[in-house]
This record gives structure tokens, sequence and C-alpha cells, in this order.
């Protein structure tokens, strides 16, 4: 049997001091970043305005089509040369009429001045400005829904402070990836904010898969140390963690090594957190259990301080046991 | 073999059965690569196309309605013998009625009370004559609003099957009471003559003309003492004169409009050059020839989209055609061809703006599809490499586990003719990254069983039973999740979140039914006790 962790001891809680510095830390590099550059970098599909994908019959010099969008009615515009073939990518924002074509001819009337017929255009994107706040506002409370949703199941199938718990964890990763999108200077788009989306299901699907487990081990030892139950199920836990996670970083990294320029800021968006959504499962959600638990039996003195009231709370999943088994 | 296993298998077997046929093969019986392109429907961001938000400016139709109710008031008026001085539009949904005696207030209300119920008298003042202002209830505007969206998207659909682009999308967009409409044309990647026949409005009306031609705006309003009467307003004309544009003073309420058009063809005007002709119906025909019986001497502008676009002397009754230059340049063949459809399938309620525009060329859609594959082929490969390797024979039951998932998440994306978009690549990826989890989480339990000393039929049961509990929490609070993202996304985020949403139900029936089946097949198989994990 090949086992990369077998048997580990790590205090995983002992450390929660050292996990909180390392994650505010991390928000406050982040939060520094955004204050110097103003904000996040926001794609097309938000901030409205034009992109347009241009393949030309030879390499073209960048210079000279940034010269010639300046000149022609496109000023604010960005080309930017992309790795495969000819291929040029070109932003605008213009001065967002309300027609949205108004962008794409722009771009091409200024490039059939300098290179006419020697380019086709491959993709033209032009988003309205009221478009594009509507898909913020919708990205935005699509999210919120969607965790909400999550801390409701979780409240119901655990105990509403393991549904916070784990919502509190994706709200880090969340975070954290956002805050390396203003650090590398990344674009959110539309496919970016589906990426996030996946994440919070992944996180969570993590932060589950521990909780669960606490929940197993809190039936089994009820008058166990509510510290050493979580310490030894992340530590259970632990090498399906490393795997699995490893083993997404793997089909995610495929996708932001092959899977193309547009899916690019996606895929960015996963690599980045995976990492995160594995490390928030071990360093926030439980510490914030163990934490909450500890001040309630504080305030709220009891017989017995080791003993927890989750166990006996905690709604008894059926057993699958399947019915000719 | 045990039967109960023998059954599971057999069920195994037909979904993939049926999910491979339905992928390849269907609606025939032998697969082809022709039925894989059919079945498998792609996004147009992967086969190239057009995909276009418009948003159509409902106001118009409410100017319309307001300004067909005005007409209507003046004739009700007139029959009863009500004297006013001046109908007008004030806003779009409100018109003023002055200079009425007093002695017919009752009059006036009863009429707007019998005939116009749609219609609020929201202010009144009294005097030497009585002012009215009457304003379209709240209700029926909305209705007229939503009407128009509706009507518009016929209107569309109309024009855009007479230019025979196949698999058209054309829809509302957003929620209801919202003014968008979402239009998708695949395999169109130069939009614009599409767009131009989309937007235009094609409002026909002909306008008695009361003054002019003047050089500016400014002069025709100087014309009248540097106040227009509210009935009257300025239009530009196409035809030039020799000061550049032209503008004359016409009636605001139009005596014909579009509505009454019976057809429109291409033809050719006096002097040969490409014009359209159109006729009216029978409403229309005697509307018009009321029209210009009574005004023979006078002109009548040919009014489209609030431009002139000829002006001719009236010289006798006219009842049922009339003929639309297209002024000093003239229509070229195509615009004629264009005017002459866009006529025909009706007018558009109101004016359209673009809110977004996209275009992907199909040469891009390949490239985006082969960098797809690409990545997805190379996740799965390394994925099942390092199964192999680490599980050893317990690999080969994760790989297959897998590879069905896939092959169902395909099969039921076929049965639900749900299109495969780029995000949604990218959804399958995660897929394949669910799949994962859901074995690493079984095959770990299985290993942790057998440590504590169980037999290997003991451990797969309980590890299988304990980590259902497990994977019905993660895959419910992801379904969840998914569910939020197609509910509220729009577009890329709801192509994401169909494919995540199939998956995860395709990979819970993987990963718990197949696998297990696969499992204690094979030590009922071999009857051994040694499990290769």
């Amino acid at each position: 049997m090949i086992e990369l962790f077998r048997n580990i001891q790590v205090d995983w809680l002992g450390k929660r001091k050292l996990f909180l510095v390392i994650s505010a830390a991390m928000m406050l590099v982040g939060l520094i970043s955004l204050l110097h550059r103003g904000g996040f970098r926001y794609g097309v599909d938000f901030k409205g305005g034009t992109i347009v994908q241009v393949r030309f019959n030879e390499k073209p010099d960048i210079e000279k089509i940034r010269q010639l969008l300046r000149e022609n009615g496109a000023r604010d515009s960005q080309p930017q040369e992309l790795a495969r073939r000819n291929d040029v990518l070109i932003e605008f924002q213009g001065d967002q009429t309300e027609d949205a074509s108004a962008g794409r001819n722009i771009i091409i009337t200024a490039l059939n001045k300098g290179y006419p017929n020697q380019f086709k255009v491959l993709s033209a994107k032009s988003i309205g400005p009221k478009v594009g706040d509507d898909l913020k506002r919708q990205a935005v409370f699509a999210t919120l829904y969607a965790l909400g949703g999550i801390l409701i199941y979780l409240a119901f199938r655990f105990e509403w402070i393991y549904g916070a718990a784990a919502v509190i964890a994706v709200f880090h990763d969340v975070l954290v990836t956002l805050t390396l999108f203003s650090l590398f200077d990344r674009e959110i788009n539309l496919t970016v904010i589906a990426a996030l989306l996946t994440l919070v299901g992944y996180s969570v699907n993590d932060t589950i898969v521990v909780f669960d487990r606490v929940r197993e081990n809190l039936k089994l030892r009820p008058r166990e140390n509510l510290e050493r139950i979580l310490n030894d199920s992340i530590n259970q836990t632990f090498s399906r963690t490393i795997l699995t996670s490893g083993l997404t970083f793997l089909t995610v990294l495929s996708l932001f090594i092959f899977g193309g320029e547009i899916i690019n800021h996606f895929a960015f968006a996963m690599v980045v957190g995976i990492i995160f959504g594995t490390y928030s499962s071990i360093a926030i959600a439980s510490p914030v259990v163990l934490v909450y638990t500890n001040l309630r039996s504080r305030t709220v003195p009891r017989s017995s301080s080791q003993a927890l009231p989750a166990p006996n709370k905690a709604p008894r999943p059926k057993r699958a046991q399947p019915k000719r088994a | 073999m045990n039967k109960r296993i023998f059954r599971r298998l057999l069920v195994i077997v037909a979904v993939t059965i049926l999910c491979l046929w339905r992928v390849t093969a269907f609606p025939g019986l032998l697969p082809s690569k022709d039925r894989i392109r059919e079945n498998v429907k792609l996004g147009l961001d992967l086969r190239g196309g057009t995909h276009l938000v418009l948003q159509v400016v409902t106001d118009d139709a409410i100017r319309g309605e307001t300004d067909r109710t005005i007409e209507a008031i003046r004739l009700e008026l007139n029959k009863r013998n009500i004297v006013y001085r001046q109908l007008t539009r004030t806003e779009s949904n409100t018109f003023q009625v002055a200079g009425l005696d007093p002695g017919k207030d009752s009059d006036f209300r009863a009429v707007l009370n019998e005939i116009f119920r749609d219609w609020d008298l929201i202010s009144t003042s009294t005097g030497e004559t009585n002012t009215y202002t009457v304003r379209l209830k709240p209700r029926q505007e909305q209705a007229y609003r939503e009407q128009s969206v509706d009507q518009a998207i016929n209107t569309i659909r109309n024009r855009i099957d007479q230019l025979g682009v196949g698999e058209v999308v054309i829809q509302k967009h957003g929620g209801p009471g919202e003014d968008e409409i979402l239009v998708q044309l695949p395999g169109v990647d130069d939009p614009a003559r599409v767009k131009g026949i989309i937007q235009n409005t094609a409002q026909l009306e002909l306008k008695l003309v009361q003054s002019g031609p003047f050089a500016s705006k400014a002069a025709a309003v100087q014309n009248y003492g540097g106040l227009l009467p509210g009935n009257l307003e300025i239009l530009p004309s196409s035809e030039r004169g020799s000061s550049g544009e032209e503008y004359y003073v016409v009636q605001q309420v139009a005596s014909v409009t579009g509505r009454d058009l019976k057809g429109a063809y291409p033809s050719r005007d006096q002097n040969g050059r490409p014009a359209v002709t159109f006729n009216m119906n029978a409403d229309g025909a005697q509307r018009l020839g009321r029209v210009t019986g009574e005004n023979v001497g006078k002109q009548l502008a040919i009014v489209l989209d609030n431009r002139i676009q000829s002006a001719p002397r009236i010289n006798s009754r006219i009842t049922d055609s009339g003929i639309i230059t297209g002024g000093p340049g003239g229509f070229s063949r195509e615009g004629a061809q264009d005017l002459a459809l866009v006529l025909r399938s009706g007018a558009l309620p109101a004016s359209i703006k673009y809110l977004d525009e996209e275009v992907v060329g199909p040469s891009l859609g390949s490239d985006s599809i082969q960098a797809g594959l690409t990545a997805a082929v190379v996740a799965l490969i390394s994925v099942i490499a390092f199964m192999l390797f680490y599980y050893k024979l317990s690999g080969i039951n994760a790989t297959v586990s897998m590879i069905l998932n896939l092959i169902i998440l395909f099969g039921a994306m076929a049965y639900f003719g749900a299109a495969l978009t780029l995000p949604g690549i990218a959804g399958v990826i995660l897929t394949i990254g669910v799949g994962i989890d859901s074995n690493v989480l079984i095959f770990e339990r299985v290993r942790e069983e057998l440590r504590a000393g169980k037999t290997a039929i003991g451990a797969i049961v309980t590890s299988f039973s304990r980590v259902f509990v497990t994977l019905v929490d993660t895959h419910l609070a992801a379904l969840i999740s998914a569910m939020f993202l197609f509910l509220f996304g729009t577009g890329p985020i709801k192509g994401f979140a169909v494919t995540l949403f199939v998956g995860l139900i395709s990979n819970m029936f993987t990963a718990v039914f197949v696998s297990r089946t696969l499992f204690e097949w094979e030590l009922n198989r071999r009857r051994t006790q040694t499990l290769s994990i």
C-alpha cells in the first residue's frame, strides 16, 4: 500500500493563532494592493465597453496598432498581443454610449486605416453600461444567495455554528482570492465570478468532509474534549484532503495551462481557490467552531465542561444501510 | 453470480448504453460522427455566432398609444359638437385638451367615462374655458409596455425568419416586466445587416405638411412667431435643398400609419431608381382617401422613423397605395428590399437599443473547443494515472466510475437539449474533480477500516454506508449553490451551472452505486478476502 500520510498527529487547533496571523496578513497585503491600485480591475463584462479579438494575416506591430487606435477615436483602448498566432485583443471602454455596437465599429474603422483587408475579427463583445451594472449586482446576489442556502442546509444537518464556520471559511477564501487578483493585477470578469462560485462549493465540500468526521467522532467519544476531536478529525481526513485537493489542483492546473486565454482568469481563480479552500477548511473553519464553543461554555457554566452539547443536538443522519445488505 | 449484484450490474450497463446511444446514434441505431455533432449541442461561444441583447424603448409604444387616442378623441368630440381649442400630447402617457367650453364639461367627462376608460382625468383647470389633463392608467400603461415587448419579439422573429438564419433564439431577457430581448444567431459572424434589419423600426407614417421646407428648425419656428403650436411638429427631410438639410412643419398626429399597411414590395420610382411601393388595407385606404380628398393641393409627408422620405403634393384623392422613394441618393437595391421586408413584417412598436453584443467567429470557437478538449484529456489521463498508481487495482474501479460519469453527463445533456458552452467545459472538468473526491473519500475510508482489522467485505460495507452520508452532504451543498447559479446567473454562469448540476447528480450515481457494485462484484467473483487498494 502506497501511503502519503499515515497516522499523522498534528495539533492543528493549537496553531490557530498562527493561522489567524497568516490569514490576516494576506488580507492586509490585499487591502494595501487594492488601495494602491484604486480598486479591482473589472473586465468589460462589468464596466461596459468593447472587447475585440482580431487575427492578422501577418504579425502586426503592436505599437502601430496602439497609435492607430489612439488617433482614430479609441483613446483609452488597450491592445494586447496574444500568444496564439497573430491575434490581438483590444479592449476599449469608449464614451459609454447607449448603443453597444459603436465601440466595435470604431476599432474596425481604425484598424482598417493601417491594415486594410489584412485582418479578420474573431470575436467582438460590446456591453452597455447598464448591462454591466446589472451583471455585477446579479453576481453578488447569486453568491450571497448561494452562501445563504449553504448556511441553512448545514445548520439543518449539523449545528448552526458549523454552518456559520463553513460560511466564514468560504468568505475567507473568496476574499483571499480576490486579494490575489488585485495583487497580480488580473481582471475580474464573468468567468472569474463563475470560478469564485465553484470555489464556494469546493471550500464548503472540504469543510463538510471534516465536520462530518467530527460529528461521527463526537458520537463515538461523547466525553472527549472538542479540541482533541477536531484535531483527530482533521488528521483522519488529512490524506483524503491532500489527495483530493492535489488531484483537483491537477485538473485546474491543466485548465490553466491548456485551456486557452479566454478561461485563463477562470483557471487562475480556481488554482488559487483550491489552495486556500483546502487551507481554510483546516485553519479557519474548525478553529471558529472551537473558539465559539469555548466561549459559550465559559459564559454558561456546565457541570462537566468536557461534555459538549454538539453530539446530542446534532441530528442523527440516517444510516445509509442498503436494504438487503 | 449473486442475484443482487447481477441486477445492479444490469442497471449500470443499461444506463451506459442508453447514454452512449443518445449521444452517438440518436435518432438512428448506429453511431456516427454526424450524429454526435447533432446531439452534443454547442453554445454560441463554441460554434461561432452572434449574441445580442436589445432593449425595447417602451416609451415609444406609449407615445404611439397616446397619439392614437388623441386621434380617436378628436373624432369623438367633433361628432358630439364639443368645441375645444387645442388637443396635444404633453408627455408620452399624457394629453391635454385646452379651451373647452365650461358648459360642455359634463359632456366631455361623459366621453371619457364612456369610451376612454383606460384613461384617468388627472387635473382640470376651470375658468373662462376649461383645460383637462388626461393620463393613461398605470396598470394599462404597464400592459402596453409588456405588450410592446411581446410585439417586438414577434416582429423581430418575422424579420429574421425571412433571412433564413437557422436555429435562432429570440426571447425575453431578464425577469417579467423587463424590456430586454435576447437574440442569438448561430453562424452569423458579421451581424451588420441583421442588426440593421432588426433595428429598423420601420414606423411608417403619413402626415399632412403644414408649411415648409425650411433651411433650419429655427427658421421653421420663426414662421410661427417663435412658438410652435402644440399640434404641430418639425421633422427633418431626406430630400436636400440647396442649403443642406431641410425641415418641414407637419401635423403631430399621423393621418395614416404603418399599422394599416397591407403589403410592401420593392419597386422603382419614376426615375427608375429603387423604391418601395406599399398598399393599404381597407381601413387604412378609407382614412387615406378621406385625408387626401379633403386636402387636395397640399403636401403629404411620407415619414419613416421620424424622417420625411418625400413630401409629394396631393393631386387627387388617393386611396390604397403609395411609394417611398429614397431621397436624393436613392435606395440601394438591397436597401429597398430590406425596407420592404421590414415594412411587410410590421413596424416595431417602439425603437430598439443595443445593450450587449457579442460576436464569435467560427475559427475562434473551434480553437476554444480544441483548448478545452486538450485540457480535459490531459486532466483525465493524469488523474487516472495517479489513481492506478496509488490505489492499484481499485484505481480501475475509480477510472470506470469517472468515465461513466462523463458518459452520463453528456447523455443527460443530450436528453435535456442543453448546449455545451465554454464555461460548460469548465463545469465538465470540475465534474471530473468531484468524481475524484468521491472516490478518494471512499478509498481512504476503506483503507482505514482495513487497518482497523475489518474483513474486505466488511470494510466495503462500512465505508460506503459511512461515506454515503458525507457524499450526500457535500453534493447537496454543491447542488444548492449550482441551483442558485442557475436561477440568478446569466449566460455563461448558467451554462456552467447546468453542467455542474447534471455532473453532481450523475456523480452521486457513479461514485456510490457503480463503484460499490464493482467492488462487491470483484469480491464475489474471485471469492477472495483481500482487496488491492
